[in-house]
């Protein structure tokens, strides 16, 4: 099991944060087209799955799965959004990206009056929480061991 | 107790919405809605209105509160008895006229979700074809395939590709198995039963009976029975 990358965006779809730890290809765009390029597929996702789901969806999207990644979606009622990609046998990830945010984010975004909420996250407190939340998780799991 | 059974019963229901094939440029070629699953909410109200109603895309929808059933999105589609078509009711009347008019109430409402057109249809199969391909584009690992598997709080969606680029896809509950049996059946039932049509011109919509029958016929089964049986 391995955690490829993950992408925050802000209600705007402005990447907040993003890092990778077992990530092998490249899309050979820069971070912000690349960024982009992610946050205008899953607005699509989200209101494909609004207009295909046959009764009122509470959630909405959730994840999707290819043959080779499985990409998790974390949307939070204030419109922040979490996008975790995994291989395809992680388990409960969803929970996962829960504690990011309450855990990590909350505590040393929210709870720190010198970050504004619209930049992407320069601190480096964060920055190691998250690392040490995500290689700590049994989801988390080196391909090189 | 059999009420208990039956909410028991539908948490472990089977189901298959429909069924989407779309050909090689993305366009929707066949669609088949198996169950159409029915929310239609009629209800009483006094003056004034305690729901927030807006005229958008020729449709009247609730933009804000929720009650008995009525969710945001929902569409208004009768007012007491008659039919609501773009505002305007069967007798001519504005919609919006008769909700503000007072002495009018109380009115009976019935809101549903909406149903799909034929012309939303096509333009969420061919929506569906960039996200497939960016979600390969995006992925962190090389040679990635394109989206097999969505799933929503609702519903599950598979996505079958052909090696010839049709996709077959499932829309169905989550708790449904051996969807991906079934899309692979499907396209054994396409190769059957369309492409052997002689009267079938490829990339164009499927109009062949002996598909839609045999479809139906499969669909049913792996709902009773599972995909074994087949």
């Amino acid at each position: 099991m391995t955690i490829h990358n993950i992408y925050i965006f802000n209600k705007n779809g402005n990447l907040l944060y993003y890092n990778e730890w077992n990530r092998i290809k490249q899309t050979g765009m820069t971070r912000d087209e690349e960024a982009k390029l992610m946050y205008g597929m899953l607005f699509s996702i989200k209101s494909f799955v609004n207009k295909i789901s046959p009764t009122d969806p509470k959630d909405g999207f959730l994840y999707y799965k290819t043959s080779k990644y499985t990409l998790h979606y974390f949307e939070t009622l204030t419109g922040l959004k979490f996008v975790l990609n995994t291989d395809n046998h992680a388990q409960s990830v969803r929970e996962l990206l829960q504690q990011i945010y309450n855990q990590v984010y909350v505590e040393y975004v929210v709870k720190n009056p010198l970050i504004d909420l619209a930049q992407p996250i320069e601190s480096e407190i964060f920055k190691e929480k998250l690392d040490t939340l995500i290689k700590l998780s049994p989801i988390y799991f080196s391909k090189s061991i | 107790m059999i009420v208990v059974l039956n909410k028991i019963l539908n948490s472990y229901k089977m189901v298959i919405y429909s069924i989407y094939v779309v050909s090689k440029s993305g366009g929707l070629i066949f669609n088949h809605d198996h169950t159409v699953s029915k929310t239609e909410n009629e209800k009483s109200f006094s003056y004034p209105l305690d729901l927030k109603l807006k005229y958008e895309n020729k449709r009247i929808i609730v933009e804000f509160g929720q009650r008995d059933g009525i969710r945001p999105g929902h569409v208004l589609y009768e007012v007491n008895g008659k039919e609501v078509t773009n505002r305007q009711l069967d007798d001519g009347q504005d919609v919006f006229e008769v909700l503000e008019n007072r002495e009018l109430y109380p009115l009976t409402l019935k809101f549903r979700r909406p149903k799909m057109t034929t012309n939303e249809k096509i333009f969420l199969a061919s929506m569906f074809y960039p996200l497939f391909a960016i979600a390969s584009q995006l992925s962190p690992e090389p040679k990635c395939s394109g989206i097999e598997i969505l799933e929503a709080d609702t519903f599950k969606l598979y996505c079958f590709q052909t090696l010839t680029g049709v996709k077959m896809m499932a829309v169905a509950d989550k708790n449904q198995s051996g969807v991906e049996l079934l899309l692979k059946k499907i396209y054994e039932l396409y190769a059957d039963f369309a492409l052997k049509n002689p009267f079938y011109s490829l990339e164009m919509p499927i109009r062949c009976e002996l598909f839609e029958t045999n479809l139906k016929s499969v669909l049913d089964v792996v709902e009773k029975s599972g995909i074994t049986n087949i």
